[in-house]
Parts: C-alpha cells; structure tokens; sequence
C-alpha cells in the first residue's frame, strides 16, 4: 500500500478529480493549503531580504494499493499540468502506507482502502 | 489601443465643449425639503441593493466562482452607472421619437440641461434622475443569475451595456415617461408602481432567453452543484428586503400617503412571500430551509413591486402568498425540464413579475378605480384593467425576450460569452479575473 500526496495549482483541482474518477480512482481527500517551491524569487527589498509569499495550493491524498500507483500518479500528471507543463504546476509524493482501517467495519489492510 | 484612447479623449472633449454655454432659467418649483430628504435616502437604499444582489447570487455559487458572480453585480454599477447619465436618462424620459419607441432630449445628455432643474414633484431632477439610474443599474445585474458560472466577463460587460439601451431604455420609456404608450393605455395607464414590467419581467425573460440560448453549465444537473456560502445569501437577501423599501416607497416619488402605503404593502408582502415557502418547505420536506425563506421573500418582493402604489394590504398578503406559491412550483417545472437557469432569475424574477402585474387588478383599492372611471367617463372594471395590464406584460415579455436574443447572438459570435470548458473548470474567479474568493475555507 501506497499513500500519494499530491500538491496541485487550484484551478487544475476539478480536472485532476474528474480524470481520477474516469480511471476509477474515487475514494480521495482534498485540502486547501499554503506554501512555496523552490523559490528564486526571494529579493532584497531595501536592504532587507524579504521572505516569499505563501500561495495557495491544493493537496490531494489517496491510499491505494500497489498496483493503482502508476496510473494513479499518471493520471495526476496529465490531468494537473498547464500545457506542456508550467513552474507551479506541483508536486507528487509517494510514501509507503504501514495499515489501513475502515473504521465502520474494523476491516484492515488493502481490502480496507 | 491608442486610436481607441484618442477617441474616447475626443468624445469626451467634444462633449465638454458642449456643455458650455447651455444656460437655464431657475425653476419656478421650489423643492420640497422633506421629499427631497426621502428620494436621497431611497437612492441610496435602492443602489444597496446590488451589493445585497452580489451577496446573495455569490454565495450560491461554487467556491470557485464567488468573485466572478459578485462582479457581475458589481461591473452593473460601474456600466451602467456610466452609461445612464450619459445616454440612458435622455433615452428613458426624454420626449418620445422615433414615433414613440424610445425617449431623447439633447438636455439630458450627461445631464447637462438639469443643473437647476426642479421638478413638479418638488425634488430636484438631479435626485429622480439618480433614483430612476439605480434602477437601471440593478436590471441587467439580475440577469446574471441565468447564466451564472459560465459566461466570459467581456462579453458580459458588452451584453449588459447593449441591453441597457436597446430593451432598459425603450420599456422604461413607454411604461414611466408621461408620454409613453403603456403609461396611457386604457384609464389610468397599465399599473406599473415600481417596476414588475420594466424592472422584473423584463430581465425574468432575458434570463430564460439567455439560459435556453447558452445552454447548461457543464456536467448539470448531474453534478450536484452546492452554494459556497448560505450565509452570505441571507445577508444580501437581506439588504434586498432592506434597499426594497427604497425602491417601492421611493417610487412614490413622494414623503406623503403614497409612501406610507407603498411601504406598509412591501414589507407584508416579503413577509408572506417568505412564509408561504417556509410552510410549503415544511410540508414537502418537513424541513424549512434558509434558501427557501431567502427565495419566499424575494418571490413576494417581486410581485409587490408593480402594485405597491394601488393595493392594499389585504391584497399585499395575497400577492406574497401567490407569488410564493407560482414561483416554487415554476422552480420544480425547471427541474423537470432541465435547463439551466442558474439562480432563478426567471423562475423568481420572471414569474413573479407576471404574477404581480396580472393578479394585482384583483386587489386594487376602490377609490383608484372610482379615479380611473372618471377618467373615462363612465365605468372601468377590473377585467378592463387585467386586459391593459396583460398588454403591458405581453409586449414586455415579446420585446425583451426578441430583442434580448438578437443581443446575445451577436455578443456570442463577435467576443464570446460563453467561455470554454477548460475555463469553465477552473472557474470564473480564475479564468476570467486571477483571483480567488476567500482565503482557506471550502475547497471546490
């Protein structure tokens, strides 16, 4: 089991959810949050350095199992970049997943996700 | 870029230049402090209305569509606030031409001909011109609800500023002007108080027209689409009862009997407006909802706006309750059938306007048809007042919706109005403006 993170531009968030749901990838969450990449744009302004603004993202969570990684993470890719792919588009972090439980019926492991 | 710059610099130099010199007598009427004292606060309340609009449309919208819903209330000001002092009052209340289609008097152009103008209502013309552009500026602002989240903010500003001169103008002309052909149909004129005709039915239609023309939003009505924030749809429901009492009893264009009249009968038909959906709500759902009483109340504002001037507040209550009634059950026959009229412009605006217009001959009081009898010399009923009343209605209905199509047609083929399903995704507040509506709250 796998737990994809994936930090997206907001105005991408309803086609990457609708590219997910036609591969069939439907069961995700989604978080408004803030942050910055690499930033190069960090200036001096009057003499001072002046930290980079927070800018708003989407992140989207989703366990899977090891065989839906790939088209998972494809999918994602497609659907949330600009063109051919713009500075911004985002990240995806894949980490492993230690257990999962579905709370309603105690179920554990990959038939829970 | 800059040709276009020059033009404008042109125009406006030119029509400095035409201003000099134009010089008046004073007026014989002095003004009336305490009139004066209501229709100032009247335009006021009645300009507070477009933000209360931009309330209530921008919370029912998606999150990601709230800044493009709200400027479209909010560019209404900005256009048609320029365009009525320029052209739109002289189009509206000037001397008819055109055998009556449509007002013009070379004074009112940038109204440069009212400096000292008192009016026989005692007010200056200054304030009735003012009153009479919020007016204009709150009309094409109700349309948007129709095609709300799908239409580029370009062609928008284009379509409004079209439409507020070639469909605002002309029925304005005819139903308000003295010399206009509605204003002297049958006895005493179709009865139009404060704008059922002008204001609602005009723009209720152009909001089917414009819904039918561009067509659903993308995946309705199989996604459900949520408001993004109820709370701020009550608050501008809110300033709308609120900025209604200017819009009714500032119709009066008085501080006297009329108004009182016209205040009474507005503020018992929104409230009843609002308790006959509640209790359908109840009955239907077993649960009343805040978006339901937001709707009951604008149902019954609506249908009061023509008849504030001649029921009374027996007839009031009825009109809220029926206006209710229609308007909920228009609402369930849009759903049966499917197109997409966003925000119910046309099932609240439209068909409580009609509803007013039509159903308020049954509730006028007695000494108004005495009046109207008199007028003609002999008798006057109530279903000759229904047949001039259904005129009125039937040529708004005709004109708005004919004209409203030619207008659409040639904003969406020349710059666009609806926008591209890429954008559409994204959503207004990205696409067409590069912002965003609130800072952290309700993802979507």
């Amino acid at each position: 089991m796998k737990l994809i993170t994936a930090i997206i531009q907001p105005d991408r968030l309803d086609h990457v959810r609708e590219a997910l749901i036609q591969a069939d990838i439907t069961r995700i969450t989604v978080s408004r949050v803030t942050g910055h990449g690499r930033q190069e744009d960090i200036e001096i302004y009057r003499g001072q350095k002046i930290a980079p603004n927070l800018i708003p993202k989407i992140r989207i969570d989703i366990a899977v199992n090891n065989e839906f990684v790939d088209i998972t993470v494809d999918t994602i890719i497609a659907a949330a970049s600009h063109g051919v792919g713009e500075i911004g588009d985002g990240k995806i972090f894949i980490t492993p997943l230690e257990e999962c439980i579905r709370i309603r019926t105690r179920e554990r492991g990959g038939t829970a996700i | 870029m800059n040709i276009r710059i020059l033009t404008t610099t042109l125009f406006l130099s030119a029509a400095s230049l035409f201003m000099q010199g134009t010089v008046y007598a004073a007026a014989s009427v002095v003004t009336d402090t305490g009139t004066t004292a209501w229709m100032l606060t009247s335009t006021a309340l009645v300009l507070l209305m477009v933000p209360g609009l931009a309330m209530f449309y921008g919370g029912l919208v998606r999150t990601k569509n709230v800044i493009g819903t709200m400027m479209h209330s909010f560019s209404a000001m900005v256009i048609i606030g320029v365009l009525w002092p320029l052209v739109g009052y002289a189009l509206s209340f000037g001397h008819g031409i055109l055998g009556g289609f449509v007002g013009w008097d070379s004074r009112y152009f940038m109204l440069q001909g009212i400096d000292n103008s008192i009016m026989p209502t005692h007010i200056p013309e200054y304030v009735f011109a003012m009153f009479q552009g919020k007016f204009a500026i709150i009309t094409p602002a109700l349309i948007a609800g129709a095609f709300a989240e799908r239409v580029n903010f370009k062609g928008y500003a284009l379509f409004i500023a079209l439409w507020s001169i070639c469909v605002y103008s002309p029925i304005c002309h005819w139903v308000w002007s003295a010399d206009g052909f509605l204003f002297n149909l049958g006895a005493a004129g179709a009865i139009d108080f404060a704008g059922g005709t002008v204001v609602h039915i005009s723009s209720g239609i152009t909001a089917l027209v414009a819904a039918l023309y561009l067509g659903k939003r993308r995946a309705y009505p199989n996604n459900v689409m949520h408001p993004n924030n109820l709370v701020m749809t009550l608050i501008g429901a809110g300033l709308l009862w609120v900025g209604w009492f200017g819009f009714n009893a500032g119709s009066a264009i008085s501080s006297d009997i009329a108004t009182a009249r016209a205040l009474t009968v507005t503020q018992i038909a929104a409230a009843a407006g609002a308790f006959t959906w509640m209790v359908i709500e109840i009955f239907q759902h077993g649960k009343a909802t805040s978006l339901g009483v937001a709707s009951g109340i604008l149902a019954g504002l609506v249908a009061i706006t023509p008849a504030a001037g001649v029921v009374q507040p027996s007839g009031a209550f009825a009109l809220g309750t029926l206006a209710a009634g229609i308007c909920y059950t228009a609402i369930l026959i849009k759903n049966k059938l499917g197109y997409d009229d966003s925000l119910d412009a046309f099932g609240v605006h439209g068909v409580g306007g009609i509803v007013g217009a039509l159903a308020l001959v049954f509730f006028i009081r007695p000494s108004w048809m005495v009046e109207a009898a008199a007028k003609v010399g002999g008798s006057w009923t109530v279903w000759q007042q229904l047949g001039v009343q259904a005129i009125a209605v039937g040529v708004t209905i005709l004109y708005a919706g004919v004209v409203s199509f030619v207008l659409l047609f040639l904003v969406e083929k020349t710059i666009g109005l609806r926008i591209s399903e890429n954008d559409e995704m994204s959503g207004l507040d990205h696409s067409m403006h590069g912002e965003h509506g609130y800072g952290l709250i309700n993802l979507n």
